[in-house]
């Protein structure tokens, strides 16, 4: 069994406007789904609100690596950190990596994210905790959004 | 489940790091492969048809065992062993859960960046 997760896409759009989706701040946000107070710089790290409906409440917190443009970009992350009174700044984090390629007709996004034998077990509790109930309210808001902008 | 089955593998949870260790190497792999059939095997058949000695299996198996992948029972004189997935399952299920949001977040991205 693997321990890390990877997602291959094909985006129909040129890779300097994915760079751009991927990287600035705000735009991250839009499709994220997260409100960042700050644009990612290497080494830095990123906080902001979640704007997924049902969990506002939460906070998005990573720490950004690499920033190479228009190639890779990557940043460290707690997956699940669901319990807003807990600190997860110790535990140990996941790493996210976005690779863009060009493709014909537009961009090859390459998404990996590793690390998740370092986990505490606790985390998949959590995780489980918080999808129980919750998850087909986020499958209505997903249709939502797909339908209003097709 | 009966109470007498119930053993430490039951009720402890393992850190995913011993559960995804254990599960890294050829012989274990194959071990867990011939318990799937979810019976109760001895060392004898475990080592037999392979080309390590009885000590190297039992090794083995005390790795899954600690990884609560496998449980033995003493039947008489020797140690059973049988498969116990729930670990293995509790991972998987996790990680089609994270899985599954990026699925849901890069959906987004695309209807982003394609419009």
């Amino acid at each position: 069994m693997s321990n890390q997760i990877e997602k291959k896409i094909e985006l129909k759009a040129p890779i300097s406007r994915v760079w751009r989706a991927v990287t600035d701040y705000r735009e991250f946000g839009e499709w994220f789904r997260v409100k960042l107070e700050a644009p990612f710089l290497p080494g830095k790290p990123v906080h902001g609100n979640i704007t997924y409906p049902g969990y506002e409440h939460l906070r998005f917190e990573a720490v950004v690596q690499a920033l190479v443009p228009e190639h890779l970009f990557s940043f460290t992350w707690h997956p699940y950190a669901i319990d807003p009174s807990k600190d997860y700044s110790h535990e140990p984090s996941t790493l996210v990596e976005f690779r863009l390629e060009p493709a014909s007709g537009g961009t090859l996004l390459t998404v990996t994210e590793s690390g998740f034998d370092k986990l505490p077990s606790e985390r998949r509790l959590e995780a489980f905790r918080m999808n129980d109930g919750g998850w087909t309210e986020q499958m209505k808001n997903i249709e939502s959004h797909v339908t209003q902008k097709p | 489940m009966s109470p007498r089955s119930r053993n430490r593998a039951t009720t402890r949870r393992h850190p995913p790091a011993v559960v995804f260790a254990a599960l890294g190497d050829e012989t274990r792999l194959s071990l867990v492969v011939r318990l799937s059939d979810r019976q109760p095997h001895s060392i004898s058949q475990l080592t037999h048809g392979s080309r390590l000695t009885r000590q190297a299996i039992t090794k083995h198996l005390r790795v899954l065992e600690d990884a609560g992948i496998v449980q033995s029972n003493r039947e008489g004189r020797e140690s059973l062993f049988e498969l116990h997935p729930e670990p293995i399952d509790e991972i998987r299920q996790y990680l089609d859960l994270v899985s599954e949001q990026w699925n849901q977040a890069l959906a987004r991205l695309k209807s982003f960046v394609e419009d």
